[in-house]
């Protein structure tokens, strides 16, 4: 295989990390120096030390607990919700893609609603919805803050699933096709040996882009709607006390990436265990 | 002809909607059991259509196709034939005994009959040992062996090849042609062949049809009375030589320049 060792790759991360690191301290150092002012002025404030806001984890929150503590709570709730949406979104976009790929009337008259549902703003929708759900009662009680998080993320997770998919399902082999309707296949035979298969590569694709939109989309969800226990909560909260500890807020914006990240990964080794294609034909 | 024809078209004719391009016209043509029958033609000829005719993957426009005297479609719902492309159309994310037991599962067959005859099948194509392997961990010829065993793992009567060593070099596909033999001689089945090699036409075929393009129309058959089975050595016999100038020629009458440039410089005289 062509794949690098482990060794390797563990020493392109530390010189990614580093480089990262000189290039944010490097700035902040040059730009205090001069004292120049474009494209921003740099301060305590746009700028922290990286090893400010890593120290900052180990600091006592107005909630008792220190902030990484405070941050990983937040951070699971956020996970769970985005977890959730991500699971239905990417259900709902697949079974969507394969109705509309099977049914050509239905693709064309629905399609244009997928796409008009992904350019209303999600920041404008997303309070009327988590708002809206709370005040639907599911067997006596409101569902759980959550759950209707959770639509949020679902409802950012279900378009590219569903565009993949269907882009996916018709890419199988026209020789392939003609191979199955010499075997007298069915068309859900077509469908579930062939066709499937064929997508799977469009659909992980997908499904990658996916996996971060649900964590922004958790997150989104939780912000406006007043929602305290994420990482969107957590946001607003440090937001406003942004001049007292700027590094607050930055410490949970690097839980925010790390945990999309931890999503992203969970696809990639899904997609390996799953996707059987010859390397260079991966999507 | 002797025996029933297995393969029979009478007034057979496909014309596209699109561009109003006649692929066939007034095809006859039948293929009794056991021959083994090669299409030669320039390409554009509807040699490739005429397959897909028999096969029912192409409806005809006008004209009647019967396989194992029954109507073609008839004949696909039951399974009665075995079709090979030019490429492999091997199913990546399946191993190569998965891809061999595709037609089985869709017949039906359960897990211990599928891998007896999966088994079989490899040692059939001599692939014993590579059940494991995905597609693209072998070579080309391997592949078309591959695509070879999954089209007679059910035992067809039938096989249709559509230029199955077009894509290969002429030393794997001298080989396949040996081994195409021995399968044809083992398993008893008729083969309509594709082609547009001229001495692979010769070296295989019980008659070769010869075809022109434009309309796509049957000009002359040439029945290839070579002994069988045949050998590295039938390549050298002076008759072999005859049958394939008399194909050329037949190819020559129908006009078909672009036959030249289609066929490899090493044809005939060695």
């Amino acid at each position: 295989m062509r794949g690098r060792s482990a060794f390797e790759r563990v020493v392109v991360f530390v010189l990614v990390l580093g480089g990262l690191w000189a290039l944010w301290e490097g700035y902040r150092w040059l730009w205090l120096r001069t004292g120049w002012t474009r494209p921003f002025t740099v301060n305590e404030y746009t700028l922290p030390h990286l090893h400010d806001i890593v120290l900052q984890l180990g600091e006592h929150t107005s909630t008792g607990d220190d902030l990484w503590l405070f941050l990983l709570h937040a951070a699971l709730f956020t996970a769970r919700a985005a977890a959730v949406g991500f699971l239905f979104g990417a259900t709902i976009g697949f079974l969507l893609g394969v109705i509309l790929a099977q049914f050509d009337v239905l693709r064309r008259g629905i399609m244009p609603y997928v796409v008009a549902s992904q350019t209303i703003p999600i920041l404008a929708l997303a309070p009327i919805v988590v708002r809206g759900l709370g005040s639907v009662t599911v067997g006596g009680s409101p569902p759980p803050d959550w759950l209707r998080v959770s639509v949020i993320a679902a409802y950012l997770t279900f378009f590219p699933v569903t565009v993949n998919t269907l882009r996916g399902l018709r890419s199988a082999d026209p020789r392939a096709l003609e191979l199955m309707h010499s075997y007298a296949a069915r068309g859900w035979t077509v469908l579930w040996k062939l066709r499937v298969p064929s997508a799977l590569p469009y659909i992980f694709t997908a499904l990658k882009v996916a996996a971060t939109a649900s964590v922004v989309g958790a997150i989104i969800g939780e912000a406006p709607a007043s929602i305290q226990e994420g990482l969107g909560g957590a946001i607003i909260n440090f937001n406003q006390y942004y001049t007292l500890d700027p590094e607050n807020l930055w410490a949970t914006n690097l839980y925010a990436a790390l945990l999309g990240i931890a999503f992203f990964l969970v696809v990639v080794l899904a997609e390996k265990v799953v996707v059987r294609r010859a390397p260079e034909r991966l999507v | 002809m002797t025996g029933e024809a297995v393969v029979s078209l009478r007034g057979v004719s496909k014309s596209f909607a699109k561009g109003g391009v006649t692929a066939l016209q007034g095809i006859d043509l039948e293929v009794a059991k056991g021959e083994f029958v090669s299409l030669i033609g320039p390409s554009g000829c509807g040699k490739s259509t005429l397959l897909r005719v028999v096969g029912d993957i192409v409806e005809p426009s006008a004209g009647e196709v019967t396989v194992n005297g029954k109507p073609a479609r008839r004949a696909r719902l039951d399974r009665d034939y075995g079709i090979v492309f030019q490429s492999p159309v091997l199913y990546d994310w399946r191993t190569v005994a998965k891809n061999i037991a595709l037609p089985l599962e869709m017949l039906g067959w359960d897990r211990s009959r599928r891998s007896a005859r999966v088994e079989e099948m490899l040692d059939l194509v001599e692939l014993t040992g590579f059940e494991k392997y995905h597609p693209w961990q072998l070579s080309g010829g391997m592949q078309q062996r591959v695509s070879i065993a999954r089209a007679l793992s059910f035992s067809p009567a039938l096989l249709l090849m559509d230029e199955p060593f077009g894509a290969l070099d002429e030393m794997t596909r001298e080989r396949l042609n040996m081994e195409l033999l021995r399968i044809w001689d083992e398993t008893g089945s008729t083969v309509v062949f594709v082609t547009h090699s001229i001495s692979e036409a010769v070296f295989l075929s019980t008659r070769v049809v010869v075809m022109s393009a434009r309309p796509g129309r049957i000009t002359s058959v040439l029945p290839v009375e070579l002994p069988q089975p045949r050998t590295f050595e039938t390549r050298e016999d002076p008759s072999f030589f005859e049958l394939v100038t008399r194909v050329r020629e037949a190819l020559h009458a129908t006009g078909a320049d672009e036959v030249e440039e289609a066929l490899p410089l090493d044809e005939g005289i060695a």
